[in-house]
């Protein structure tokens, strides 16, 4: 008889800072530059070069700590992890083992069956490896050390979640308080947040935890939850055949929907952990403390609570402009000029989300300006501009950040309310599409769709909607 | 640790020497792996002096363990110094050709090392 199951999940998440310069010594984090070009001696592991710690890496670990409930360490400092492998030039990657800057924190997650607080462990600071590029035509490998020395934090989970549900819920939450700390975008697909999945099984009932695997390369969502789901599969077969699973790391390879276990990067896992001499300790003082406190923004769950209180908005609409800080920014900015609340939510939830989509880029590059989203909600309101011409216009905003009100200006885009002028179209109109007309009178009142759509064409689209339903009501 | 309380260690270190007894043997097994960590291939004989030399280093800091330090705070750091940061300031620029000197053969732009997998 099958036995049932209960699965034990923990995370290692790793969350790239958005600090301007590496860890330990001035060279750029930009994306993007070619093999190289932002390194030195210290992040490529020359003999007597000297790592200083990058104050804001303190202060960002520090921040997501306080958000996340979790104890500063008062006193820390960093470790030496030694190992061998050609992306860490050093031989060893500097880390936190003894003294995390943050400890025994946790986040709160809702589940269908109501709240559920999931523990961190830890959060620790360390410096991030540099790129191996596999070289096509000679047998070697290639070294960019341009991501050396990028501020990382580790956020290790205590073993507290049971489902893929669960997991995502708090990786959503994770990567909303840390986005809105701005301490990072959170992308998981660019890298800037890693998640590693350890998971073990046990029969439902028992306390003791099952031996567990390491799941490593989900760079999405999906990818976690296919992972968690092909891993649950893997282990109850093993365990229903009576056979052990083993500990493990594995990789997941999202296309072919398995895992499969990865040549380790070491013969042994025996970092040799020592506190590092060339780093000098660090002191968090009750001022220090207490000013990253008062600084913490106003977070995703106080926003909603805000927008729905202050701006009377529909919960779906909360949720969508509060999904991304860059969102729910560009709405406070946009109805703070325009007091529109709504309007701004249509645009932000309907037309900005379907370009981002067919742009494939994150709210983050967002280009128009709140004033300029604010002008062309003012076009429309003064029924200057008719709402398919505003988003004609929108989309040219949103590639380029044009200016609405030059922009109809220039291309001659105002449209015409005025009854004496629309009039004699309206009449050619309907002279020229007797049969609506005869429809209309008839009893079928959808005719006059058919002829308000004609009134428009003939307008070049230019025409006031309204005002053209209210002439040919009259006239008909 | 400050400064005296680290003179009351030492100076006590240095009253405790004794000739070492070798109390410590390192095993066939833990020289082999300290070989695999250290990415060394060792012949016998090297082994064989590399088994004595770790004893004797293992035994001369286990002299440590015949004082009482239990009034001796943990030192965590040799310094007697904290908080020593950097502003978030780029400092460096691009400095490739200089940096890739240290490699011991370049390939667009890059460090060529034996053939890696992940
Ligand atoms: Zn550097």
């Amino acid at each position: 008889m099958a036995k049932e199951y209960e699965v034990v999940i923990g995370l290692e998440v790793h969350v790239e800072l958005a600090t301007k310069t590496k860890i330990f010594c001035g060279c750029s984090t930009a994306f993007g530059g070619a093999p190289n070009t932002h390194t030195c001696p210290v992040c490529t592991g020359m003999p007597g070069s000297l790592p200083v710690l990058n104050k804001q890496v303190v202060e960002y670990a520090m921040a997501v700590g306080v958000a996340t409930n979790c104890e500063i360490t008062r006193h820390g400092k960093f470790d030496r992890k030694n190992y061998f492998y050609p992306d860490n030039p050093q031989n060893y990657q500097i880390s936190q083992l003894y003294l995390p800057i943050c400890r025994n924190g946790y986040v709160e997650i809702e589940t269908e069956n109501g709240t559920k607080k999931i523990g961190i462990h830890e959060i620790h600071m360390e410096e991030d490896a540099g790129k191996l590029i596999h070289d096509e035509w000679d047998d070697v490998s290639l070294v960019d050390y341009n991501r050396s020395g990028v501020p990382l934090i580790e956020i290790v989970s205590e073993p507290d979640m049971r489902s893929a549900e669960e997991v995502i819920a708090y990786l959503e939450k994770l990567r909303m308080l840390i986005q809105y700390l701005g301490a990072s975008d959170c992308k998981l697909q660019e890298g800037s947040m890693r998640a590693d999945v350890n998971l073990s099984l046990r029969e439902k009932g028992t306390t003791e935890f099952g031996t567990r695997t390491e799941m490593k390369n989900l760079n999405s969502f999906t990818a976690i939850t296919h992972a968690i789901k092909g891993e649950i599969e893997r282990q109850s077969d093993l365990l229903e055949a009576g056979e052990k699973v083993v500990q493990e790391t594995r990789r997941w390879d999202d296309t072919k929907g398995e895992s499969y276990a990865m040549r380790s990067k070491e013969d042994a896992q025996d970092y040799r952990y020592f506190p590092d001499p060339d780093l000098i300790p660090i002191d968090i003082s009750e001022e220090w403390l207490e000013k990253v406190k008062a600084s913490q923004p106003e977070f995703r769950d106080a926003k909603k609570k805000r927008y729905a209180e202050e701006f009377g908005l529909p919960e779906y609409d909360i949720d969508q402009i509060t999904s991304e800080k860059a969102l729910a920014d560009i709405f406070e900015a946009t109805t703070a000029i325009c007091n529109q609340p709504k309007k701004v939510s249509n645009w932000l939830m309907v037309e900005t989300m379907r370009l981002l989509n067919a742009h494939e880029m994150d709210a983050s590059d967002i280009k128009f300006s709140a004033k300029h989203l604010a002008d062309l909600i003012g076009l429309v309101d003064q029924k200057i501009i008719n709402q398919p011409v505003a988003k004609e216009i929108f989309e040219h905003m949103f590639t380029d950040d044009v200016d609405p009100v030059a922009y109809v200006e220039e291309h001659g885009l105002k449209q015409e309310s005025d009854e004496g002028a629309l009039k004699a179209v309206v009449e050619k109109v309907m002279a020229d599409n007797p049969k609506s007309v005869a429809d209309y009178r008839g009893g079928k009142e959808k005719a006059i769709g058919a002829l308000v759509g004609q009134t428009m064409k003939a307008m070049g689209g230019k025409a006031d909607p309204a005002v053209v339903t209210k002439l040919l009501k009259e006239l008909l | 640790m400050d400064n005296a309380s680290c003179r009351v260690l030492w100076e006590a270190i240095c009253d405790n020497r004794k000739e070492p007894t070798m109390a410590n043997v390192i095993s066939d097994e833990t020289i082999e792996y300290v070989g695999i960590l250290a990415k060394l291939e060792l012949d016998d004989a090297q082994k064989e002096q590399a088994k004595k030399d770790l004893a004797e280093m293992l035994d001369y800091i286990d002299e440590l363990s015949e004082l009482d330090t239990s009034a001796v705070e943990p030192m965590s750091h040799v310094h007697p110094t904290c908080n020593f940061f950097r502003e978030d300031v780029v400092t460096n620029g691009d400095d490739r050709e200089n940096i890739l000197k240290n490699a011991p053969e370049e390939k667009e732009g890059a460090f060529v090392v034996p053939k890696t997998f992940d």
